[in-house]
């Protein structure tokens, strides 16, 4: 999977504090390329508790400094979403997304 | 002296290949049943060392930490620590890595060193890393990490020489004395060192490539494609469903009529009486009505083997898991429910895929729903004899028109069947996100798969010759007892038990229209849905032959009501009518309770069903 063009979607006003650039994986789209800033599993809306939610990304490997590129996407609601992370493909919900915060 | 049993655990990763590992030092010498009291599959299996030591092994569910979050988990976590009661602490953890994808196991084994345990690190499936430029460090890994790695390939021969060695080498040096356990549940800074740490490690011993698997990216781009994906599933669900009707239709028809056979050998060797009867009728056909549906079951994990094996089965669930979603069901649920259109009991045995108890166990009460094939003849004799076959809207066949809602009633009741057991009564479990490795795709081993289908089949024959051959006896039972008293002139099953329970449960069925040959009829329906047709025919002493069928349409079309036949229909979309699954349900779950539940809800469902039906019917003036 080569995609040199890097989409970025509009970041919208009330995005988490970081670099201006940043964004939750959650709202990227497919092909987007990326590093992880920082995990922020309060903002996700998940069912699970919040360290549950970051305890599992972590464990699938979501840590700071990982690469990740959004590589397909179901077809309702564009979701879930399937993520290479470093050499892993890792399936996920743009809800659970939303707790990855990349740029 | 003999040296004790050495216990092996095996511990990794989902997709590590732990189970192509575990079929490779086992063989077929294994053992699967669950753990006491909880939907978790345990895998035994037992082989001998190079030197000749005797050694068990337990595959643990996979997992990514010992933070237990599911009852899997928590069962390989109890075992590690020996905590679990009724099993043996292991001697030897063995921590299995993809080699092609080391990072998340690496981290377990962090995770793993703090209990204490002697452990090894396996490098499994090393010839694929090695094919794909992954060069690992093996000694210097061993060093960094301060435990014994080995490296494996457990689809070749003599791929896990290396392993076995090691073994060897470990259980004569093994300390009687444990080492103390310090792990505890890691908290999330914890979990991100240990993390970091593993990437330290294996940044310096690893080095990977620039490129990834290149095949595995070209399958998914038309595999996980929108449209395409669901295209692909489309017709691999089409080649699967023919095969579990066409291609079993033939072995089912030989076994059945091998059944047959046998027991015509055994009324015409035997004397005419209880012992006759109870071998005929009650063991050969009851067991035989069963063990009919093996073709089924083989072909149906046929497929599922080889598209887990493969590592379609994660893609599946991708691509189903928000068209299922919406009626709080798991990707992972699509294919088991699918297979219960063709017989519930493959369909429930198959919900192992999913990994999460909730999950399963919703999975598992609705199945019985999914239109089955046994439920077809019952079907087709009811809309053949009261459903006329004209056209409406000019193209469309009635007869048809309703097979096809009866299908779709099912399917609907299903879906608000789950939706309600996410609403009342699983509620406290915290619903398991959608998260999963979506593994790179692995030419399946026929060995492997070979052995799987082995054991499930073995699963399934002693389960046909325990519980289900108890209930086929106890059907036998009620239908034979008490004798018909000498010159009897009805059929010798209104004179039974069968019958005295069906008068007796009449009055209650009278509100949906049955009359008591019908209740009669239900309970020996019970040994299999179309059983049902023939204890009709000899409810109404119809001869038997091969117009049996059409006659008892016939004799059926003159003696019910339309709203009759229509409630009967509703009846069974929903009824529990099965021993066989009944019996699966509560070996699946290990719990009385949950076969119990599956009863009572069908059965309310069926009633309250054939209720609206039969009411309805009457009053637009079927009755």
């Amino acid at each position: 999977m080569t995609d040199d063009k890097i989409t970025r979607p509009q970041i919208s006003t009330h995005m988490p504090s970081g670099s201006p650039s940043s964004l939750p994986l959650g709202l990227a789209e497919r092909g987007y390329s990326g590093v992880i800033q920082h995990l922020s599993a309060s903002d996700a809306g998940s069912a699970l508790s919040d360290v549950e939610l970051e305890s599992r990304l972590i464990e699938l490997g979501f840590v700071e400094g990982a690469k990740v590129e959004i590589l397909h996407e179901g077809i309702v609601g564009r979701d879930p979403i399937a993520v290479r992370v470093d050499n892993v493909t890792i399936a996920v919900r743009r809800r659970e997304a939303m707790a990855i915060i990349v740029a | 002296m003999e040296a004790p049993l050495l216990h092996l655990a095996l511990v990794g990763t989902p997709n590590s290949g732990k189970t192509s590992l575990f079929n490779a030092l086992t063989g077929s010498r294994q053992k699967v049943a669950n753990y006491p009291g909880v939907t978790v599959e345990r895998k035994e299996g037992f082989f001998v060392t190079p030197l000749g030591r005797q050694v068990s092994v337990v595959d643990l569910p996979g997992t990514y930490s010992l933070r237990g979050r599911s009852p899997d988990e928590e069962i390989t976590r109890d075992i590690v620590l020996g905590k679990a009661s009724g099993e043996t602490r292991p001697d030897l953890v063995l921590c299995v890595a993809d080699s092609t994808n080391l990072r998340l196991t690496i981290r377990l084994l962090l995770e793993l060193k703090r209990t204490g345990r002697p452990i090894v690190l396996v490098l499994n499936m090393f010839d694929i890393a090695t094919r794909r430029g992954i060069t690992v460090d093996v000694a210097q890994m061993a060093n960094a990490l301060d435990v014994p790695v080995v490296t494996s390939i457990a689809v070749r021969k003599g791929g896990t020489a290396d392993l076995l060695k090691l073994t060897d080498e470990i259980s004569a040096q093994i300390q009687p004395e444990p080492q103390e356990n310090t792990w505890r549940p890691l908290s999330v800074a914890e979990l991100r060192a240990t993390q970091r740490e593993a990437d330290r490690i294996i940044a310096s011993t690893v080095s990977l490539p620039s490129r990834p698997d290149t095949w595995t990216a070209r399958i998914d781009a038309v595999v996980l494609h929108p449209v395409g994906g669901l295209i692909v599933l489309a017709l691999i669900l089409f080649v699967m469903f023919q095969a579990v009707f066409a291609w079993a239709q033939p072995l089912m028809e030989l076994l059945s009529s091998s059944f047959d056979a046998l027991g015509q050998f055994v009324h015409d060797t035997l004397p005419a009486g209880l012992l006759q009867s109870f071998l005929q009728n009650g063991v050969i056909s009851g067991v035989g009505s069963v063990i009919v549906f093996l073709p089924q079951i083989i072909i149906i994990f046929l497929f599922i083997l080889l598209l887990e094996d493969f590592g379609y089965m994660a893609r599946a669930a991708f691509l189903m898991d928000r068209i299922m979603g919406g009626a709080g069901l798991h990707g992972r649920a699509f294919i088991p429910l699918l297979s219960s259109f063709a017989c519930a009991i493959p369909g429930i045995m198959a919900t192992r895929v999913i990994d999460n108890r909730r999950d399963r166990l919703t999975t598992i009460l609705i199945a019985p729903l999914m239109t089955c094939s046994a439920r077809i003849p019952v079907y087709t004799l009811i809309i053949s004899a009261f459903i006329p076959a004209k056209q409406v809207w000019g193209f469309v066949n009635l007869q048809g028109l309703v097979m096809f809602g009866l299908y779709a009633a099912g399917i609907t009741s299903a879906l608000l069947v789950s939706f309600l057991i996410k609403f009342f009564m699983l509620r406290d479990y915290a619903p398991a996100p959608f998260m999963l490795e979506l593994p790179d795709y692995k030419m399946p081993r026929l060995k492997s798969i070979a052995i799987g289908i082995f054991t499930r089949a073995k699963m399934f024959l002693q389960r046909a010759g325990t519980t289900i051959f108890s209930m086929m006896v106890l059907i036998w039972f009620l239908a034979s007892f008490p004798q018909p008293p000498v010159g009897a002139a009805d059929p010798a099953i209104n004179y039974s038990l069968a019958a005295i329970l069906g008068k007796a449960i009449a009055p209650l069925l009278a509100p949906v229209g049955f009359n008591w040959q019908i209740a009669v009829a239900l309970i020996p329906g019970m040994a299999a849905r179309e059983v049902a047709v023939a204890a009709l025919g000899t409810v109404y002493a119809i001869e038997g032959g091969k117009e049996a069928a059409e006659q008892i349409g016939q004799v059926l079309a003159t003696k019910w009501s339309l709203a009759t036949a229509l409630s009967l229909l509703a009846w069974y979309i929903f009824a529990p009518q099965c021993a066989s699954t009944l019996a699966v349900i509560r070996r699946e779950t290990g719990s009385w309770k949950w076969m119990a539940t599956t009863f009572a809800y069908m059965l309310a469902l069926a009633y309250a069903a054939s209720l609206a039906t039969y009411n309805i019917a009457v009053a637009l003036g079927a009755g």
